[in-house]
């Protein structure tokens, strides 16, 4: 493995300094479970690495009225170990536990899941379909960008030079909220989204009609989508069939997918129609309250 | 060359000092440096789980972990599973089940079942077989060690209430 | 578990403690790459980033000047092996290929093909080495799947292939790519097809796929100053291991010594040498031992993989439900040189059936591929896919079950093979009746998009040769040497046979597998023969103990050694004299030296294994998706010498099989570079894929063996593709002939199909 050096700042602001002082050669370690790879396949270059771990405000996991506050070095076993995620922000909780075996959700976190921009990453979808804010300091200060706004490219992101991601803020829940997420893979567990989608939606008070609704599709696109026509044929209707059915056809419409060996193009938007709708009937669910039948990979 | 860090940490319940560079893993550290070579490399990129340890309680690919990030950790190993001269229940009813062939994953396969057990003793098999997914064996077909660990659950749990 | 009649052994049969269980499990078993030698340095090889290319130069001196460097070797460092032909003990090998595989010599062939290697004070300096190593290539276009390859203007690989025909080569024949073709025929296939009522005819297409062993290839080599190289290694073969390592440099077989470390999988794919030569070459010139560990994605795409395939297979049947006519062209893909198994390939196709007339055509063609090697049963799985699923496709059309026809049409003792060979006793009838009586079979499977299916396999098993030496311990124990490498616990299956045949116990027995000084020659264990073969040299070992333990208590009772037997475990001589052989074995230096028997087997053939398969699995339409939901199978094992490792290699096997049917692929991109050389992307399954593994062991015992053993470990892999692509078919109604199975091909024919 190429050489480098190694430091472990304990506070962002020398973090922001280390990573600045690098000049684009300097990278945040957090869980390392891709960093560590790409190091060693070439694929990243780092004279410097900083191991982040050790700052509290990137170790911060606290659900309160105000919402959620996760973050961005917490690892996955936390994410889906917390009570209160599990309950409301489920999606969350679907994707950290499906993040590699759970060996790698003992390291791997969310925040850098996002921070290395893969167009299928499991955690992604999910934090835009919740509306998280990304919190990101820099030399310059610190700055807030839309989940969905973040990544801008295959293993490419907002991130200037210097500037770190912080934490994830996530609104609080409205009642009658549910959402989740689900990916196709081949495999039951172990592999990479074929296409994956995050769904977050809030029922009115009779548990009848939906009255908010967010879509996110991964591995569909050069960065993960926001499907914000899908979400809109939901609003102020009943979910029969057809509603989802065209909710699917809003998503296929903006999936502009590669062929690779993951799976052709044609057959990666058939699959947005298939978990769009899947997706959307076991968020509802959870919008209703009720318990959710769901194995991962099935 | 960056300079070699001299890192201490718990190892099976041994304070070790140990020297390394940034680049090298704990694994690489564990074989190459610590001469303890029970921790098995099978894929270096974490999608094989053969190399994982305990660290600070939680399983990890160790292959996956910078060597100076477990300076103050405790790491527990597969030589430190047994106690002396006598098989953990988990290693016991894995020799039992005939649950190994070839042996290769076995000590992987062994501290991820330690890490189950720990946190849930009354695993399903459905339980088991996502929790060991991140563990590759190309041999058993995967039957005897399940069975193994289901085993291992149940005598542990009679352990517990004696 | 064994049929239920009253049990003829006393230590075959039962399932005593694995003897190096507790050293795998504790951690301090040593593998290949857990050997530590003084001064040891680490190898790096650096490898061809094209499939097809001219090497035009290659300039080592930057790696050479980077300090912590000691050695760096290309094929220069080689000798010339011209165009020999060499016994390798699984079949005659070209060495000049086998050469220019371990180390490229004017053309890299494959992707990751190797083209130089270096040597250092750290893996990391290595690699930095490796990278200033300057290659200059020129690109040629690749040729990656085997029909293509077959065309007169394919690319070249190897201008010195020319295709031979059943193994002589036609004067005029120009260079090719089409290595070898073979031909069998039996009766009068134009007439048999004449009798049928139904004729199938398909096409099938199977990818390459690999052996997958978790642990990858290694080599520590020491080059001696007395030019004795010693070879610490992970392999299925010692003496393979050392001839071919003695011949690649050009030394000696007696020079070299092969240590066999534990070996962490194999399946067929760790035979054939890459490291060991890089590794003695690097250590002569540095004049320390090298230790090289392979990286995960030059084990794909470097090594291994069996064959993807072309193949076209048509059978005929009557209406009441007889085979009557076969007919199969089958190609496989060799790799970069030739050698596929299609010889076998051609063999096994309808090996599992009575079929008067029949003819099978085969081609062992090269492409721009790692050279292929043997893996479980190889040949047979591929095979296996388009037959049972032609053989499954007719019993729908006929409205016949697919149990009955197999054991209407199976072969039996007296069935001769397309190939020649008449069958003796052999089980596949019963393994077809074990699958049919059996309650997941006679079970209901409900619900939509579920199906079952079921398939038949065959395998050979090989004979070989193998060599042990026994030795009575004081204590009334026995230290046994063999020579067969132990992947899956074969060292307690030796030892137990050794234990019944002396009627001890079979904790009492200590196996050891020994290097290539210290035992007699072994072939590889490989084919299934290690229970068998080896197992006949341990029963012969104890036998020759049984009669100097005889003796030896004629001379303590000073009695005439005729009037002396050993039975059950007891010397038993004249006037109600006794010992047991425990009492015996502490006064044998009474009277002598040690009591050491020794055993060989060479001569004995296996009567071939069958296997049937049953399953059920759900489709999901939507996606494509298969998911396992029951499995069970039924196998002949002649006998079960240690049950629970007859099961866990049909375990092991079926789930390989599954793999092999619904995902493992190599995926190449159109410049024939691999996309998926990771355990994440080659996706094989893991424990949350595969349910339970139901076994039925059926015993049909093996005549050529003295406790009747056949070897199990091949034949389960063949079965479970077509099984499964039958399943798929009763599930949702499609057809699957291309391999693997994967969700966008299921999702596409379910499409289709509506």
């Amino acid at each position: 493995m190429r050489d480098f050096d190694y430091a472990a700042p304990t506070t962002l602001a020398d973090a922001v300094m280390l990573l600045s002082r690098g000049n684009g050669a300097a990278r945040p370690l957090a869980g390392g479970t891709d960093l560590i790879d790409h190091v060693r396949t070439g694929r990243l270059a780092p004279d410097t690495v900083v191991d982040i771990k050790k700052i509290a405000e990137l170790n911060v996991l606290e659900a309160s009225p105000q919402g959620l506050r996760l973050g961005a070095a917490v690892p996955c076993y936390r994410v889906y170990g917390h009570a209160a995620i599990v309950a409301d922000y489920s999606a969350l909780a679907d994707s950290g536990h499906i993040i590699g075996g759970v060996q790698i959700q003992t390291r791997a976190s969310f925040g850098g899941n996002v921070c290395n921009s893969g167009p299928a990453a499991d955690s992604t979808p999910s934090l835009i379909a919740l509306g998280a804010v990304c919190v990101i300091a820099g030399p310059k200060g610190t700055r807030e960008v839309p989940a969905e706004d973040f990544c801008t490219d295959p293993s490419k992101n907002v991130l200037q030079p210097g500037e770190l991601l912080v934490e994830f803020r996530i609104p609080a829940r409205a009642k009658n909220s549910g959402s989740h997420y689900r990916r196709f893979i081949p495999r039951n567990e172990m592999d990479i989204a074929v296409v994956s989608v995050a769904a977050s939606v809030t029922l009115d008070d009779a548990k009848q009609k939906i009255i908010a609704a967010r879509i996110s599709l991964g591995a569909v696109a050069p960065k993960p989508l926001l499907a914000t026509d899908a979400a809109a044929v939901l609003i102020g209707q009943v979910p029969t069939d057809d509603i989802l059915a065209k909710a699917a056809d809003a998503a296929r419409k903006i999936a502009t997918p590669i062929t690779d060996m993951r799976g052709t193009a044609e057959y990666r938007t058939h699959l947005v129609g298939v978990l769009v709708t899947r997706v959307l009937q076991a968020a509802i669910t959870r919008a209703k309250g009720e318990k959710l039948d769901y194995r991962p990979g099935h | 060359m960056s300079k070699k860090r001299v890192v201490s940490a718990t190892i099976n319940g041994n304070t070790t000092e140990f020297l390394c560079e940034p680049r090298q893993t704990l694994l690489e550290v564990l074989r190459n440096v610590l001469n303890m070579t029970g921790t098995k490399e099978g894929c270096t990129n974490g999608n094989c789980g053969s190399c994982t340890v305990l660290l600070n309680g939680r399983p990890v690919t160790s292959c996956l972990v910078l060597a100076v990030e477990a300076d103050g950790a405790s790491v527990r190993t597969i030589e430190g599973v047994a106690c002396g001269s006598h098989l953990d229940p988990v290693q016991q009813c894995f020799l039992e089940g005939a649950a190994l062939q070839c042996g290769i994953c076995t000590p992987g396969f062994i501290m991820q079942t330690e890490a189950l057990l720990e946190q849930n003793g009354h695993p399903t098999e459905a339980d088991v077989r996502f929790h060991l997914a991140g563990n590759l064996c190309r041999c058993t077909g995967y039957d005897k060690i399940v069975r193994s660990v289901l085993a291992a659950a149940e005598f542990k749990r009679g352990e517990a209430t004696t | 578990m064994a049929t239920g009649e009253k049990r003829k052994y006393k230590v075959i049969g039962t399932r005593p403690l694995r003897h190096d269980g507790v050293d795998k499990l504790t951690g301090r078993a040593q593998y290949g790459a857990d050997i530590r030698l003084t001064g040891m340095l680490h190898g790096v090889v650096l490898r061809s980033p094209h499939a097809h290319a001219k090497i035009k130069s290659i300039d080592t001196s930057a790696a050479a000047a980077l300090p912590g460097v000691r050695a760096i070797c290309t094929s220069a460092d080689f000798p010339d092996q011209v165009g020999r032909i060499v016994e390798l003990g699984e079949g005659a090998v070209n060495m000049r290929h086998l050469s220019a595989n371990v180390m490229a010599h004017d053309k890299a062939l494959y992707k990751g093909h190797a083209v130089a290697a270096v040597a250092a004070d750290s893996i990391h300096i290595a690699e930095e080495a490796a990278k200033l190593i300057k290659i200059d290539y020129e690109p040629l276009p690749p040729v990656m799947e085997v029909l293509g390859a077959m065309r007169d203007d394919a690319p070249l690989l190897n201008d010195d292939v020319r295709m031979t025909e059943m193994g002589t080569v036609k004067p005029e024949t120009k260079p090719s790519n089409v290595a070898a073709k073979f031909l069998f025929t039996k009766g009068d296939v134009t007439a048999g097809f004449a009798k049928a009522d139904i004729i199938i005819e398909r096409e099938f297409r199977t990818a390459t796929v690999h052996q997958g062993y978790i642990e990858p290839h290694n080599a520590t080599v020491l080059w001696n100053a007395d030019g004795k190289v010693t070879v610490w290694m992970s392999t299925q073969g010692t003496f393979t291991a050392r001839q071919q390592t003695a011949e690649l440099v050009g030394i000696a077989v007696s020079d070299v010594k092969v240590v066999p470390m534990e070996i962490g999988g194999g399946f067929g794919g760790k035979i054939s040498v890459y490291l060991p030569p890089v590794a003695a070459i690097l250590s002569r010139k540095s004049g320390k031992p090298v230790q090289i560990q392979m990286e995960r994605a030059a084990v794909f795409e470097a090594t291994g993989p069996t064959p993807g395939s072309f193949m076209r297979v048509k059978v005929g049947a009557t209406r009441d439900g007889k085979i009557v006519a076969g007919e199969a062209w089958i190609a496989f893909e060799a790799g970069a040189f030739p050698g596929s198994p299609i010889a076998p390939g051609c063999m096994c196709v309808f090996s599992c059936y009575d079929i008067p007339d029949a003819r099978v055509e085969g081609y062992d063609v090269c492409v721009n591929k790692p050279r292929s090697n043997a893996y479980r049963a190889p040949g047979s799985t591929q095979v296996a896919f388009a037959m049972e699923t032609v053989v499954d496709e007719i019993c729908e059309k006929l409205g016949v079950d697919a149990a009955e026809f197999r054991i209407k049409n199976g072969a039996k003792e007296g069935t001769r093979r397309v190939d020649g060979p008449v069958y003796h006793r052999i089980g596949m009838i019963e393994t077809v009746e074990a699958i049919r009586d059996s309650e997941h079979y006679q079970s209901k499977l409900t619900g939509p998009n579920r199906g079952r299916g079921i398939a038949t396999g065959f395998w050979f098993n090989a004979g070989l040769k193998s060599a042990v030496v026994a030795t009575v311990n004081l204590d009334g124990t026995v230290s046994l040497i063999e020579g067969s490498t132990d992947i899956g616990g074969s060292r307690t299956g030796i030892a137990m046979q050794l234990a019944e045949t002396l009627g001890i116990a079979a904790e009492a027995v200590k196996p050891q597998v020994a290097d290539t000084d210290s035992i007699g020659y072994t072939d590889v264990t490989g084919g299934s023969r290690v229970t068998f073969a080896t197992g006949i040299a341990a029963v012969e070992a104890a036998k020759e103990i049984q009669k100097q333990m005889v003796e030896r208590a004629a001379l303590l009772w000073e009695v005439d050694s005729a009037s002396v037997k050993y039975e059950d475990g007891k010397v038993i001589g004249p006037a109600e004299k006794s010992f047991s052989f425990a009492e015996l074995a502490a006064k044998i230096h009474e009277v002598g030296g040690a009591v050491i028997g020794h055993g060989t087997s060479s001569s004995a053939e296996q009567g071939g294994a069958f296997g049937t398969h049953c399953v059920d699995v759900e489709v999901d339409p939507d996606t494509g998706k298969v998911q396992i939901l029951r499995y069970t199978i039924a196998q002949d094992a002649g006998t079960a010498i240690h049950p629970s490792y007859v099961e866990g290699q049909m375990q092991g096997g079926v789930v390989q099989g599954i793999g092999w049917a619904l995902n493992e692929e190599y995926f190449y991109d159109d410049k024939g570079v691999m996309r998926n050389a990771t355990f994440l992307d080659y996706r094989i399954p893991t424990c949350y894929d595969v349910p339970m593994i139901e076994t039925i062991i059926v015993e049909v015992p093996d005549p050529a063996h003295p406790y009747g053993v056949r070897g199990v470990g091949e034949v389960p892999i063949c079965p479970p593709p077509a099984a499964i692509a039958n399943a798929i078919h009763a599930a949702v109604g499609v057809r699957m002939r291309d391999l693997p199975m994967s969700p966008p091909k299921v999702c596409a024919a379910v499409m289709q199909k509506k």
